[in-house]
């Protein structure tokens, strides 16, 4: 046995010659929230529809739970729950319906199964609801009886893809108020990916993920470091000239980042007012602010994470990929 | 030993327990009577079709027509056609709800259950067949009115009969859905492939004196050696051989028709199953 719930080791997945995962290695212990970050077509999803068993590894490998998920699919499957980012629901049935027929697939017995269908429908508020057809429930409602599905059988590890997208902030709190609980109460793993950076900092952990690769794992505190100062971001109406003054006159690095430039300073109150009164090209706005990850990340790889125009790119060559290689 | 592998995977798929996949072909069967029990459009449209060939097209024909066997007219002579076909298309749209399953997502969440893939497509496939024999037992039930008497007995040998040829087609339909990606596309391909098995199966005509090519393509047709034991089953005909199928000079039984069927069942289910495990 180990002592890890999850552990990847040199991991690639390439769809022809496009290396959505390239060699990655990590592990998770049990009862961690561990968050995986990164644009759209990452490599996040690659990597958790590995993790899942849906799909196979081109090298390298993964165990969850102990199990390696190439060859003990089934004891993997057997040990995580699943909250897809595209719905998974059959609408025609009711959420019981549902609950039932998922609790019947991962063999929660007869006995406990009411009981347990009961409380987790209880817990995400759909129990007055749950003889009716799924076609008629809200978004919201659709994820939470997801996640509700995906507790059902008490995994070992939860795995969350963009648990919240497009979901309103009520419900995305609510949600998360639901996830930590049940990191208390049951000590599931829970391994989550997400491009909101706010959501992130849940995470006990947060592996950083651009292009494939993984560019940094840390506690959100310290990745928070990286970036030790304040960030002033600026917008001039002459950005080529304000970025070579910033430059010349402070000797720090300007990172460029749409029609703003973006720099670091130690003591950003105390530099704010001498910057705007001594500055020589014609600011337009200016701010200031403490460092998030969306800083971080854009330290790290000179991008920021909504940025998607680049890796949506991605996303469409593997699916295209994808759809080739299926027939 | 590849093979040998491969099969292992096929069944098992790696360290499923029997009892876990048979609880996985039950729970796949039962979520489809389910939706089918809720639907009672669906029950009443499936069996629109059906009636309106023998109430309107049999009877219409039959007017003008002498019998076809002595004591049986067009009708009956249609009648258990009729039921064959309405068994064909409606187990053929197990391979529907397969596609339609992957488009609304569903099918991922049956796919990552920890029960074996052969045990899904088996599950859908018994279900689909579950619904179809229920569809043709309400046309069976129509059988007085055009003057047939069935007794339990006939019912209790039909049931097997329409068993296998239901399981026979929804296999198939399954089989091509984990190829056919778009719910369009297969309805296409399913037009394509079963109006020509359901005309050239021997529903609306007797199967002698056909022109050459025309003969060759109906016995090549495997859904012929479903129809003609029901119809010999539901008009209670001895080997006439109006009836059934003669196959290089030799008249078929109703056995050896049904070992026909049941091996295109066998290699259909099994292909199904195969494939089924072999999408991603």
């Amino acid at each position: 046995m180990t002592d890890y719930i999850i552990k990847v080791e040199k991991l690639v997945k390439r769809f022809g010659k496009l290396a959505a995962v390239d060699d990655i290695s990590f592990s998770v212990v049990p009862g961690e929230i561990f968050g995986f970050l990164g644009p759209n077509g990452a490599g996040k999803t690659t990597t958790i529809n590995i993790l899942c068993t849906l799909l196979k590894p081109t090298s390298g490998r993964a165990s969850v739970n102990g199990f390696d998920v190439v060859r003990q699919q089934s004891q993997v499957r057997q040990s995580i729950g699943l909250v897809f980012q595209d719905p998974s629901l059959d609408v025609r049935l009711s959420g019981l319906q549902n609950l039932r027929f998922h609790a019947s697939v991962y063999h929660v017995p007869a006995p406990i199964r009411e009981q347990r269908i009961e409380q987790v429908l209880m817990m995400m508020e759909l129990w007055d609801r749950r003889n009716n057809e799924v076609r008629t429930y809200s978004g919201g409602m659709k994820r939470r009886l997801e996640l509700a599905r995906g507790l059902l059988h008490y995994p070992k590890v939860l795995f969350l893809d963009e648990p919240t997208l497009g979901l309103d902030p009520q419900t995305r709190s609510h949600i998360w108020e639901y996830i930590l609980d049940l990191r208390q109460r049951e000590g599931t793993t829970i391994f989550l990916t997400t491009h909101y950076m706010d959501e992130a900092e849940n995470a006990d952990r947060i592996a950083i993920i651009d292009y494939g690769k993984l560019i940094a794992i840390d506690t959100p505190e310290r990745l928070k470091n990286i970036v030790s100062k304040d960030i002033i971001s600026v917008k001039t109406d002459d950005n080529d000239r304000a970025a070579e003054e910033i430059g010349l006159r402070y000797r720090i690095e300007v990172i460029r980042d749409g029609d703003e430039l973006t720099f670091e300073v130690a003591n950003g109150e105390e530099f704010l007012p001498t910057f705007v009164r001594e500055f020589g090209t014609k600011i337009l706005s200016i701010n200031l602010h403490q460092p998030s990850l969306d800083d971080v990340f854009l330290k790290l790889t000179g991008r920021e994470i909504r940025q998607e125009a680049a890796s949506s790119e991605i996303k469409t060559i593997v699916r295209q990929y994808d759809r080739r290689t299926r027939h | 030993m590849k093979l040998r592998q491969s099969f292992v995977n096929m069944i098992g798929a790696r360290g499923t327990s029997t009892m876990n996949n048979l609880r996985g072909v039950y729970t796949l069967w039962y979520r489809d009577i389910l939706i089918f029990g809720r639907d009672r459009v669906h029950i009443i449209s499936s069996i629109t079709l059906p009636l309106l060939f023998v109430f309107v097209f049999g009877i219409g024909l039959s007017a003008r027509m002498g019998d076809l066997a002595p004591g049986i007219n067009f009708t009956q002579f249609l009648f258990p056609g009729i039921i064959g076909m309405t068994i064909l298309m409606s187990s053929f749209t197990a391979g529907v709800s397969v596609v339609w399953d992957r488009e609304v997502g569903f099918l991922r969440e049956v796919l990552i259950a920890p029960i074996s893939r052969a045990s899904v497509a088996m599950g859908k496939t018994l279900g689909t067949a579950t619904i179809a024999v229920i569809q043709g037992i309400i046309i069976l039930l129509f059988a007085p009115l055009v003057d047939i008497s069935v007794s339990a007995w006939t019912v209790l040998v039909l049931l097997p009969l329409m068993l296998l040829l239901a399981i026979s087609m929804s296999s198939l339909g399954i089989l091509l859905a984990t190829r056919i990606k778009s719910l369009e596309a297969f309805h296409g391909l399913m037009s394509l492939l079963m109006f020509p098995m359901v005309f050239l199966s021997g529903v609306f005509f007797p199967l002698q004196g056909l022109p050459a090519w025309m003969d060759i393509l109906v016995k090549f047709n495997p859904v012929t050696y479903g129809i003609a034991p029901i119809r010999q089953v539901v008009l209670g005909a001895s080997p006439d051989s109006l009836f059934s199928i003669v196959l290089f000079g030799h008249t078929m039984s109703i056995w050896e028709d049904v070992t026909m069927l049941a091996l295109f069942a066998a290699a259909m289910i099994l292909l199904a199953m195969w494939s089924f495990g072999k999408q991603d």
